[in-house]
């Protein structure tokens, strides 16, 4: 029996008058009807945000949320329903309306619980409490003062911080009895800077599993203050960005959304499973170049994209996406697992217990190669050095995949020059990485900010890489 | 398969008005000098039929309370999702916590009493669609079979899927303003795959309305998701040029979005916008109108009221080509100096007056350049007006669809993109809260091999 089991039953179920008994009761109302397998999601989450502007906290809220969502599987359908009312009746209401989906297939077997514990990633704390409201206000205006001191040019300052902690139960026909408390924090710096009639933006930020005393240490949040002016003013130099197809080296940490873009939502087990994806069928293939060795991993200790389990109560693990550029495997949830014959992957993921779970990433990164990263600059003649980006997209089926620059600088001889305006890179997710051709050696992984949407659901996630060299992506600017 | 009832029955809406009056009451007690709140309620089912079995069958219901309270000019926010009483006195209670740490804010407070909305008119947004689980299954099954059928090209597909959601949302203040009423929304949709040697292109179509005799067919939606996902077949990349552009309307509706978010009263306040201080000035061609109309009968856009009780007008944004007026709640409109326009929580039916061509005109008038049908990512800066997002879609010669694009990037900026319009379509997207045309662009860089 874990610690978080105890707090999830105590916050969860005890005030609901709920016991193990009734999960049982509720399950076997939901398998009674020709379902192949089923599961209860039990949730609560509080979350709070603070926001400053105009030197002062002006805005803060406070949520509660919670419920329980019920499943049930039958062969490829799952039906689903779930209640924000913590009640039996509501949970025997629930499961009645998820069963529907079955016509006929295999009866159910409930198993016995089991839970399986292993040393936490995090902490099961309520980062909501891990300051008072006064040191969060002092927090935001430090992080206010801090920017200003930066540059006269700076004429807006916002901040933003926000903590959220979920407290889930899982309990599933197939035996699985689980839990986990999942602190996450956030912090945001955005700032307005004005020079010559000329303005721009630039924000940073960072966050993770943990409480929000971490953006004290090693003043770690003063640092998303220096770095959101660093960027607006680099942008206020920036000329127009060059459109076309050129060598294109990506800096270390937070460009990886290149390969949440271009490889890792299209080795989600759902889409190969339908024949979708651009990578279906291609285990075994070379689809990147031998340089390039990436993974997705829900278990880097206080990371934002991890978890000790996913939304299914599987362990998550380090799954190995593509090993020297030999497609090696898919992320999987229980169901496209099953119907894949492979085994789960701990990516199961729902934003909350009023959606389904569906295969998602954690955080996904590439190895560390050899070379330093001033070495792959200077192998480009002209090219682009992005080192910030904005959001991505994918189309799945196509393969296409944008992700947009907001800092990138010209190379031109080998030389990092002149900052250049932001602008969406586009290319193909299959071929994109076997142009790859440098790999440096200062993989970095991102500050903690990535949010991920899928069937219009948003999970947290991270990203990561270490310098690398495109030879050819289309540059999406003005400039032709 | 067992009958299920589509939604469940909306809470009564005296049920409703003691919460708001409850919350309004537990505020007044714990000492709030003013409070607004709203309590709302949703149910849906929707339905995916994939290769013509039912992949998922999804039961909503979702209910929400929140609370802003004032203390002076400090104020605090909450929310839950439990309609309790226990629920109200905690959420309040926290909402108060938050208000003693804020500071004073000379702009914060309710809307002005003369402003709220005094009748409220029954705009005709609530058609309820009792529609059996299997009924609804034999839609979207009739719909993904009508794009399989289609041609032996499209022999996979994401499924076709239905929708039918109603909800209900009450908001009172501590003026004494208490408004509210159910709202319907329907849809149908789509997605099918192409595929024809070794290339795969998806695409998809749907349709929404508030009642479900406004949407289209399934077998249409089917068709034209399967129509859609063969015109891709066979997607070439383009050379780095300099061409005109002319959006489709879906798309076209997301550059008037874009607009919007330029003109809106927290971009303007934080100076955070690339149409400051516009206002009067031209900001579109001199043939371009743009207006709002809250109280269209059955329009997706349509609110008797705003997110604070603010009665909704009818007026310009743009006429003439220029800029009219801004999109203002009553906070941003008090750090600007001006009035609320009625828009806390966004814009209620936009129209962009159409012109006199359709489709097949406006590609006549392109002449040569790129017709572009899907965009992806989010290139958009409003600071700076800088775009720069993923296209696909045709390109055209002399007014003739030569073959389709993909992998390019088209880039602008967003100020010089709206001067430089040339034409408004008549081929309005009616399916959202903003109606607009194709919009033909003079100039824009597409950048690609």
């Amino acid at each position: 029996m874990t610690d978080t089991l105890v707090l999830a039953r105590h916050q969860l179920l005890t005030p609901a008058g709920l016991g193990e008994d009734d999960l049982h009761r509720a399950l076997s109302c939901l398998l009674g009807h020709a379902i192949d397998s089923g599961d209860l999601y039990f949730q609560q989450r509080r979350a709070e945000s603070w926001s400053l502007e105009d030197h002062q906290v002006k805005n803060a809220s406070h949520a509660i949320q919670q419920g329980v969502g019920v499943r049930a599987i039958s062969g490829e359908k799952t039906g689903f329903a779930y209640s924000d009312e913590l009640i039996m009746p509501a949970l025997l209401e629930a499961a009645t309306a998820a069963r529907a989906i079955a016509q006929q297939g295999g009866a159910g077997q409930l198993q016995v619980w089991r839970s399986s514990p292993r040393p936490a990633l995090y902490e099961p704390l309520d980062p909501l409490d891990t300051l008072t409201a006064e040191a969060k206000v002092e927090l935001l205006e430090r992080l206010d003062a801090e920017a200003r001191r930066q540059d006269p040019c700076v004429t807006q300052v916002m901040v933003s911080l926000a903590a959220t902690q979920d407290v889930i139960l899982i309990a599933g026909s197939d035996g699985t009895l689980a839990s986990d408390v999942r602190p996450l924090v956030r912090v945001n710096v955005s700032v307005i800077v004005e020079q010559d009639g000329r303005r721009e933006q630039g924000s940073s930020g960072g966050g993770g599993r943990v409480g929000y005393g971490w953006f004290l240490d090693e003043g770690r949040a003063l640092g998303y203050a220096r770095e959101a002016v660093r960027l607006a003013l680099v942008n206020l130099e920036a000329v127009p960005a060059p459109a076309g197809t050129l060598p294109v080296v990506l800096g270390p940490g937070w460009p990886g959304i290149l390969l949440h873009e271009a490889i890792g939502h299209g080795l989600e087990g759902d889409f190969n499973r339908k024949g979708t994806s651009a990578f279906t069928g291609r285990i075994g293939e070379r689809v990147a170049s031998p340089l390039c060795t990436i993974v997705d991993d829900g278990t880097l200790v206080e990371r934002r994209g991890s978890l000790n389990i996913d939304d299914e109560g599987t362990p998550t693990q380090c799954t190995t996406l593509i090993e020297r550029g030999i497609l090696k495997g898919y992320l999987q949830d229980k169901l496209n697992a099953r119907l894949m014959k492979a085994a789960p992957t701990g990516n199961g993921r729902r934003e909350s217990y009023a959606h389904l779970p569906l295969p998602r990433m954690t955080n996904t990164y590439m190895m560390p190669g050899e070379h330093d990263p001033g070495e792959v600059i200077a192998s480009v003649e002209r090219g682009l050095y992005a080192v910030n980006f904005g959001g991505g997209q994918v189309d799945i089926t196509s393969g296409k995949f944008v992700f947009s620059a907001s800092e990138a600088y010209l190379i031109e001889n080998g030389r990092v020059t002149r900052p250049v305006k932001g602008a969406t890179l586009i290319g193909n997710g299959p071929d994109v990485l076997t142009k790859v051709s440098m790999v440096g050696n200062d993989l970095k992984l991102d500050a903690g900010v990535g949010t991920c949407g899928k069937d219009g659901q948003s999970v947290p996630v991270g990203v990561g890489q270490p310098t690398l060299k495109i030879e050819a992506l289309t540059v999406g600017g003005t400039q032709a | 398969m067992e009958t299920t009832h589509p939604t469940a029955p909306l809470p009564a809406r005296e049920h409703l008005e003691n919460l708001v009056a409850d919350i309004l009451a537990e505020a007044r007690a714990q000492g709030a000098t003013a409070a607004e709140a709203a309590v709302s309620f949703g149910s849906a089912l929707s339905i995916t039929v994939r290769l013509g079995e039912v992949e998922t069958l999804e039961h909503h219901r979702q209910r929400g309370l929140g609370v802003t309270v004032y203390f002076g000019q400090r104020r605090g926010s909450a929310s839950t999702a439990d309609w309790r009483a226990t629920a109200i006195r905690d959420t309040v209670q926290s909402a108060c916590a938050i208000a003693r740490h804020t500071a004073a804010d000379p702009c914060a407070g309710l809307a002005d009493p003369d402003r709220l909305a005094q009748d409220i008119p029954d705009l005709d947004l609530y058609h309820p669609w009792p529609l059996a689980a299997e009924d609804a299954i034999a839609l979207a099954r009739e719909c993904e079979a009508a794009a399989l059928a289609l041609d032996p090209r499209i022999r996979n597909s994401e499924g076709g899927s239905i929708a039918t959601h109603t909800g209900s949302v009450l908001y009172g203040n501590s003026h004494g303003f208490c408004g509210g009423y159910p709202t319907t929304h329907h849809s149908l949709s789509c997605s099918v795959i192409a595929q024809d040697h070794g290339e795969m292109q998806r695409n998809h179509w749907y349709t929404a309305a508030r009642d479900r005799n406004d949407l289209e067919t399934p077998v249409a939606v089917g068709q034209k998701a399967g129509q859609r996902a063969l015109r891709r077949l066979g997607s070439r990349r383009l050379s780095t040029r300099q061409v005109p552009v002319l959006f489709a309307p879906e798309l076209a509706r997301g550059l008037i979005g874009h607009f919007i978010g330029a003109i809106r009263g927290g971009a303007l306040y934080r100076k955070a916008s690339f149409l400051l201080d516009r206002l009067g000035t031209p900001v579109f061609p001199e043939f371009m109108t743009i207006y709002e109309r809250p109280h269209w009968p059955k329009a997706l856009g349509s609110a008797p009221f705003d997110n604070e009780g603010v009665a909704t007008v009818d007026r310009d944004l743009v006429a003439g080509g220029l800029l009219q007026g801004y999109v203002l709640d009553s906070y941003s409109a008090r750090r600007l100096g001006m009035e609320t326009t009625g828009n806390a929580g966004g814009t209620h039916n936009l129209i962009v007056e159409p012109g006199p061509l359709g489709q097949e005109e406006l590609l006549c008038q392109l002449d040569t350049g790129l017709w572009v049908t899907e965009l992806m990512g989010h290139g958009i800066h409003l600071v700076t007006g800088d775009y720069s997002r993923g296209a696909a879609g045709f390109w055209v010669e002399k007014g003739q669809i030569q073959y389709p694009v993909h992998e390019v990037t088209i880039a602008g900026n967003l100020n010089e993109m709206f001067q430089g319009i040339v034409a408004v379509g008549n081929d309005l997207d009616v399916r959202g809260g903003i109606r607009c045309g194709s919009l033909l662009l003079e100039r824009m860089t597409v950048a690609g091999e």
